[in-house]
Parts: C-alpha cells; sequence; structure tokens
C-alpha cells in the first residue's frame, strides 16, 4: 500500500512539475519573412522539447474609440497575460497614417531597456574574433524625446531629456543583468564632459547603482574613446549601458562587429515583468516567401528570451546547435555565405538538437 | 620641421604659444601674439594641448575654436600598409560641423531629477559646412559626399540638416550625394569602410564617427587632422593627447602631426611636396624596420624622423 501511494503521489508530482513547466509566449511573427522564420524558430524549439507553447498575435495597429492608435486588444492582453513574447521584423508604415509599430510597442509596454548581446560567431568571419560584449540602451527618453521647435526662421531646436528617473532604472537593469549573467564589468558610456548636466545626471545614477552592486565592476568611457577602442578591439569590452541615441549608435556598431543585424539578437524589457525579445533585421520583402531566409537573428534572440525564463539548458542546447551549424559551413543561408534554403538550416539546427539528447 | 626641411618645402615656420591668458575685462583669450600671428599667415599646425583640470580656462581647444571661428573638423582617414589594423582599404573623410548641434551647451534643470539639453541645428551653419564638403570633394577628387543624419528621429534639426545638403548638392552635379542614418552607417563601416567616401554630419554625430575611422586606421597616433575657420583660416592638427608619460624621451610618434602636415599642405595647393612626404612617411612604416614603439618597433622618434628624411632626399 506504501508503495502504491509513493508511486501516486510521484507521478502525481510529475504531472504537476511538466504542466507547471510548460510556458505560453507571445510570439508576433511580423511582416516579410518574418513568418517563415517564426516557424523555423518553433520547429527548433520543438526538437529541442523546449516547454514552450506559442501564442500567436498580430500587432498591426487599429484605431481605438477616440480615434488613438493601438495595439489590437489581443495582442495587448496576450503579452499582460504572458510577459514574454518573440516577435519577428515589422514593416514600416510611410503613408500608412498610423505611427512605428515598434514606437506603438515601446510606449504600450514601456520598454525601457534594449539589451543586444555581441558574440562573435565562429564560421561567420568578420574582422573580429572576440567580441563578447553586451549594449544595454535606455530606449525612453534622451535624444529621442521627440521635442523640437523652430525658434526663428532658420533656427531650430532638439530638446534632449534625461531624468533621473529613466537614468536609475536602466542602471539597476544594467547591473542586474551584469549579475544574473556573470559578466565582470558595467561601462557607463556618456558625453559627460559635454553635457555636463543631463549625461552628468545619468553619470550619477550610474555610480549611485553601482554602490550596490560592488561585485561588479564599475567603469566610465566617453563614447567617442569607446568607439575608437572599439573597432581597435572589442575584447575589452564587457556590459555598457548608455542613454538612448548613444545606445542606438553603439548597438548597431557592435551588430557589425559580429556580422549584422542577420545573426543579432535583441530583447527588450518592459515595466511589469514584460519582455519581448525580437530580431532587429528588416522584412526582407525581396527574399520572403521563398525559403531563403536566415532565422538565426530571431532564434538568437528565441535563446536570449530563454535565458531570461532561467531555462539555460534549453538556451544552450539550442545555441550551440545553431552555432555549430554555422561553424560546420556546409549549410548555410546565402547571407551566411552558402546557399541553402530556411528549412534546410532550420533542418540541420533541429538534427543536432535532437541528436544531444 | 626637419622632414619639411629635408623634402625643400617652401615652409617657414613662426612658433607660437596659445596658453590662455586673461585679457582686459577678465575674459580668457589666446595670447596676441599667436592670434595676430594666426590671423596674418592663415594657416596654422599645432600639436597636442594638456587640457587643463583646475586651471580656471576653459579648454584650449575651444578657444581657438571660437576665436577663428573652426567651424569643419576635416579627418581623411586611409589605411596605413605596414601598420596593421582589422581593415586594409579605407579611404574616407569624415567631415564635422563643428559650432553647434549638440556642443552648444545649453542646459536647464527643469524640475528635480529632470534635465534637459539643447541642441541647435541652423541653416547658417548646415549650409556652410555642406558647402565646405561638397568643395572638399570636388578639389580633392573624391567621388561623393554623404550626409550623416538621424531625420527619421530628429525630423526638424536633422531635418534642417539634411534639407541644405540637398539644396547645396544641387549645386555640385559633378559629386554624387547620398544621404545615411548615422545607425546603419555604423553598422555598414565595421563591415566594409570601403564604401565610404566623404562623409558630412553635425557635431555630435561627427565626433563619434571621426573617432570611429581614425580606430579604423589604427588609432589618433596616425590620424591626421585639419579645421577649416572662416576668413581663409586652417589649422592642422594632429589630435592624440600630449603622452606626458614619454615627453621628451625621444619616443614619441610624429605620424599624426606629419600628416596633418601633409594634409596642410595640400590644403595650400602644394601637392607635389605633400606627396612626397606623405609617400616617404608610409614606405618607412610599410617597410616595418624603423617604428616607433605604438607602431610595433623600438626605433627613437628621431629614428623613425631620420629615416622619412633620407627617403625624402632620396626622391630628388
Amino acid at each position: 500500500k506504501a508503495s502504491t501511494w509513493k508511486s501516486l503521489i510521484w507521478s502525481l508530482e510529475c504531472k504537476v512539475l511538466i504542466t507547471k513547466e510548460i510556458q505560453t509566449v507571445t510570439l508576433i511573427p511580423g511582416d516579410g519573412i518574418g513568418p517563415e522564420i517564426s516557424t523555423a524558430v518553433m520547429k527548433i524549439f520543438e526538437a529541442a522539447k523546449a516547454p514552450i507553447q506559442w501564442e500567436e498575435r498580430n500587432v498591426t495597429a487599429i484605431k481605438g474609440p477616440g480615434g488613438r492608435w493601438m495595439i489590437p486588444p489581443e495582442a495587448k492582453e496576450s503579452m499582460n497575460k504572458n510577459k514574454i513574447g518573440l516577435k519577428g521584423p515589422l514593416k514600416t508604415p510611410i503613408a500608412a497614417g498610423h505611427p512605428s509599430m515598434n514606437l506603438l510597442l515601446r510606449k504600450t509596454f514601456d520598454l525601457y531597456a534594449n539589451v543586444r548581446p555581441c558574440v562573435s560567431i565562429e564560421g561567420y568571419k568578420t574582422p573580429y574574433t572576440d567580441v563578447d560584449l553586451v549594449t544595454i540602451r535606455e530606449n525612453t527618453e534622451g535624444e529621442y524625446s521627440g521635442i523640437e521647435h523652430l525658434i526663428v526662421d532658420g533656427v531650430v531646436q532638439s530638446i534632449k531629456l534625461i531624468t533621473e528617473e529613466a537614468s536609475r532604472r536602466i542602471a539597476e537593469y544594467a547591473f542586474e543583468y551584469a549579475r544574473n549573467n556573470q559578466r565582470t564589468s558595467v561601462t557607463a558610456v556618456h558625453k559627460a564632459n559635454i553635457m555636463r548636466m543631463s549625461d552628468g545626471l545619468f553619470l550619477r545614477k550610474c555610480r549611485e547603482v553601482a554602490e550596490n552592486y560592488k561585485d561588479v565592476k564599475f567603469t566610465e568611457m566617453y563614447l567617442d574613446t569607446v568607439c575608437l577602442n572599439m573597432v581597435q578591439d572589442p575584447s575589452h569590452f564587457d556590459v555598457l549601458v548608455m542613454p538612448n541615441l548613444y545606445g542606438d549608435i553603439l548597438s548597431d556598431l557592435c551588430a557589425g562587429l559580429i556580422g549584422g543585424l542577420g545573426v543579432t539578437p535583441s530583447g527588450n524589457i518592459g515595466a511589469n515583468g514584460v519582455a519581448i525579445f525580437e530580431s532587429v533585421h528588416g522584412t526582407a520583402p525581396d527574399i520572403a516567401g521563398k525559403d531563403l531566409a536566415n532565422p538565426t537573428a530571431l532564434l538568437l534572440s528565441a535563446v536570449m528570451m530563454l535565458r531570461h525564463m532561467g531555462l539555460h539548458g534549453y538556451a544552450k542546447k539550442i545555441e550551440t546547435a545553431c552555432f555549430d551549424t554555422i561553424r560546420d559551413e556546409k549549410v548555410l543561408t546565402k547571407d551566411l555565405g552558402g546557399n541553402a534554403k530556411c528549412s534546410e538550416f532550420t533542418a540541420d539546427i533541429c538534427r543536432r538538437v535532437q541528436d544531444m539528447d
């Protein structure tokens, strides 16, 4: 009787564990090559038996009551419920009348931190082999306040806003990230020698937050010095935290160091535990639907997502399979220098993932 | 000066000191002798100045910029054979608007914890820098000028800058004009800098890009720089620091200042002498036998210099 009870309880525990483990993630395939690379990621996750189920949503802006543009309510509910999202590229509306979808997402979920880990990919040759850094960009204020005025004819001013709150929040995130990901140092990137008050405030908050993270080394560096040194020896850099514009520049510069937007993962951290991971390349309409796309950027963003969720084992498995496929150089999509289809590239990664079990 | 002498360049030097002094009225200024000399000669060559920490006076570079209205900072970046970097085919020029933009210095505390910094873009400064960029492209047989901006985000300010560039481009149909977002430039620059030619941009972007490009060719120790002012004034300078730790020990690398002097010769129309000296300098570096420490060798500054002098003389 005792052993029957034991095995019953044990099997119940297993069921509870298993049902608790599967997490639902909001999936926004996006436009152009978005759907096919999303499919690729889902296939790979399935091959890896990752405990993720996908809830697909569309984020094309709609006009709400009152005439304001907003994200469809189903998409918003899904994100707020699931907290975690994976997103493909969205097409930029030229004359659509509504604002950039990315901007709308950012405002809706207060996505205040843009995080891009840049790691050199063996097998995808660039002038650099040892890049391993993370750019953490404040994504709500700074130079992108959108506040501009015509002063007099021929004289325009653009206002850069730096607040204590946003600076503190991004600095907190950077140090937490460093700690949670076993990073050695956090470097605040700024131009406080020129912009004494604004960047000065940003820097001060970083210094204050650093006091609570003595286990992480804190340094400061001028933006121009970072760029000068970055292209000569990027191996010196670890976690970089900075205001909006500098982050815009540096995150793209660093993506370039490892091979471009086609292989760079990205994550956006919001308030209330929301986090949306996304590929930052375009929709590539010219190759959409032709099974030619490279899903690496979206896949690595999904790996970043797994790590964010604490699923490090699955993250490592999928990431390793992806890197192994690229290193092997046998099945590569065109942008990586090969001539394989997206589905073949995906299948190769799936195979490797399954072989690991 | 030794190298110029060996090249028999038709230049004589008038040495001046620019350590700031307090003028009547208590305002900091450049010594009158230095100012007179620059205004008379129009062309200047400048080494690194130490940054005053508690000297009470503003940065000397800033003072020079204001005094002579040095509105354009120009940096030609060319890969140097023999000085290895991850890139071999860099050949571009950054032209930075150096008077306004994000460096207006106008900042305010709005309420506790909220600060604003004002970026100013004017039609006049934008037009002037665009004009200089196209003139430069034409005079130096460059193929294209690319305006670097973020007008998608900063619609009014960068939008104004871009508009002036487009207007000026109309008068230079012999030069190709393109536009590119700053982040795209950075993304592409580190993957393939050979795509870039002349780049013109507002102040902050120029600050970043000019240093990024210097990094591509090996750093500030080998990068020339020129500042173009109103009234025909032009000051060429090395943009590295004063390196106090090796000062006076015959260890310094004169390449940056030499290449800035070469840039100066070209500005003055003395292309033959410019080519001669530049070639000698590049040959010495390519040969890799007599290199200063920062270039990977262990030669003295005087030895490096002597090698270039020898080559220059051999060319005659």
